[in-house]
């Protein structure tokens, strides 16, 4: 199973200098914001945190959707944001793409739409093609002219990936990408995502309340409170040696309908040190 | 039935629904998307033609827009007549008094598109105005053709605001519904009838129209 060519070979293009995300923010008011982490070309950071620690709103700010008050945004050694030169790349010129958590497929365009707006100035036909092969490529063939409303939660998830990555993007952030569907669907769509990523060689976010998500997908995790890492590292790292108490409460808040396999969870490996 | 009055009538709709709605569209946007210091007071501004008495706001109309005002004076100056009872003042006094008729339903129709889908559109990488084209006009259709709709059955029946800025001057102010009150003046009560009608008709499928192209619109959606 492979992304139709163009793909493939966009995802593993020569990297560039300084190849990866570099994302620095810091702000003080409305929503209090400290923090600065890398990733790496093909690697997947997970951002976990409650609600209100700043894990959208930095999604946000990576995407140009958000302005921060201060902070510096680089993806593969172009400057996205730099908030001291005054450099803001509007989103549209940001090579991101973004899964929403409500998945945001323009209600009145059929699934092909969907992705074909995100294919920018390509001829209609070459564009059509494209749209077709990466829908083949996420299963929904047969349903590339269903209207958003007549698929399923697990189908309008798809397209959304699709269409997120019909951008060829530097970067993928996903935001809550399995939150609206039932249980069966979102193992199956994880599994869906584990099987591509080994396909994708642009730097991923991962924006999450569940940590089986995290264990499944992520390489690295970081751990958000009011805006400020509280830990970072490699997922069986912090799983291992929660840096404090407050990192391990965090990290327990997970559902428990998708049981931790064996050697990765708290339960196995109980935490050092507070 | 005056014929006269019903073309001049139809074409006083049909200039102020071109004239109204792409500022009506610009406005209702504006209102939608953004917040600022004010804007209750411009939002009840803009609906003030609901609630004024037509008779009150065709005074203001015929101060602001008479020989007297620096309006009046400049149109006169560059056209050579003036702007009170004539066609183009009849247009202006329809434009503003249908302001709300049309503003209302877009602005309505922008605040139903979610935000998330114009994020979308910009991490899809589409410029302003693709998006404009593609994902919220047409997803605000539905209220922009309500807009023209109202806006248009509203100047076929609009009275106190004509008579006062338009008089009633046959082919150049006098439109149907004035042309109906004249006949029931003068006793005519067959031609009134007839022309009562005819404008309960058009408003009838005018509205009818409405409401067929929006239901089909939004099972498109669904």
């Amino acid at each position: 199973m492979l992304l139709p060519g163009a793909w493939g070979g966009a995802m593993h293009d020569a990297a560039p200098m300084q190849a990866g995300l570099d994302v620095k923010l810091r702000q003080e008011r409305s929503i209090p914001l400290d923090l600065a982490f890398s990733v790496a070309p093909g690697e997947i950071l997970a951002l976990v945190g409650p609600s209100g620690s700043g894990k959208s709103t930095t999604l946000r700010a990576i995407a140009g959707l958000y302005t921060p008050a201060g902070g510096r945004i680089a993806c593969n050694g172009s400057i996205w944001l730099d908030c001291e030169a005054g450099t803001d790349l509007p989103g549209r010129r940001r090579r991101v793409g973004m899964v929403f958590q409500s998945y945001a497929l323009f209600p009145h365009l059929s699934a092909t739409e969907n992705v074909m707006e995100a294919l920018g100035a390509l001829p209609r036909d070459e564009r059509r093609a494209l749209a077709r092969a990466l829908l083949a490529r996420f299963h929904l063939d047969g349903l590339e002219d269903r209207l958003p409303a007549s698929l399923s939660g697990g189908q309008q998830q798809r397209v959304a990936v699709a269409r997120a990555l019909a951008r060829k993007p530097h970067v993928l952030l996903l935001d809550e990408p399995f939150s609206a569907v039932d249980r069966v669907t979102r193992r199956r769509l994880r599994r869906e995502l584990v099987e591509l990523r080994r396909e994708l060689s642009m730097p991923t976010i991962l924006v999450t309340h569940d940590l089986s998500d995290v264990i499944r997908l992520a390489d690295r995790i970081c751990v958000l409170q009011e805006g400020r890492i509280l830990q970072t590292g490699k997922v069986e790292e912090v799983m291992a040696r929660p840096a404090n108490a407050t990192v391990a409460e965090l990290l327990d808040l997970e559902d428990e309908d998708d049981p931790v396999p064996a050697g990765r969870g708290l339960t196995a490996s109980p935490w050092h040190g507070a | 039935m005056d014929w006269d009055a019903l073309w001049l009538t139809l074409r006083l709709g049909g200039l102020t629904v071109l004239t109204l709605i792409p500022v009506a569209v610009i406005c209702g946007r504006w209102l939608a998307v953004r917040s600022f210091k004010g804007k209750p007071i411009v939002q009840a501004a803009l609906a003030l033609p609901l609630v004024l008495p037509p008779t009150v706001l065709g005074f203001y109309l015929l101060v602001a827009l008479g020989s007297g005002s620096w309006l009046g004076s400049a149109y006169e100056r560059l056209f050579g007549h003036g702007l009170v009872f004539s066609f183009q003042g009849l247009l202006v006094a329809s434009v503003i008094v249908n302001i709300p008729f049309a503003v209302q339903p877009i602005q309505r129709a922008f605040e139903a598109i979610a935000p998330d889908l114009r994020e979308a559109a910009a991490t899809c990488g589409m410029s302003w105005w693709r998006m404009m084209r593609r994902i919220e006009l047409p997803l605000a259709w539905p209220g922009i053709l309500t807009g023209m709709v109202l806006t248009f059955a509203h100047t076929l029946g609009e009275f106190g605001v004509v008579l006062m800025v338009g008089g009633s001057i046959p082919g150049e102010t006098k439109t149907i519904a004035i042309s109906i009150y004249d006949r029931v003046q003068a006793f005519d009560t067959v031609a009134a009838g007839r022309m009562a009608a005819f404008l309960l008709a058009i408003s009838i499928v005018a509205i009818a129209l409405s409401y067929a192209l929006t239901g089909r619109v939004g099972r498109r959606h669904a």
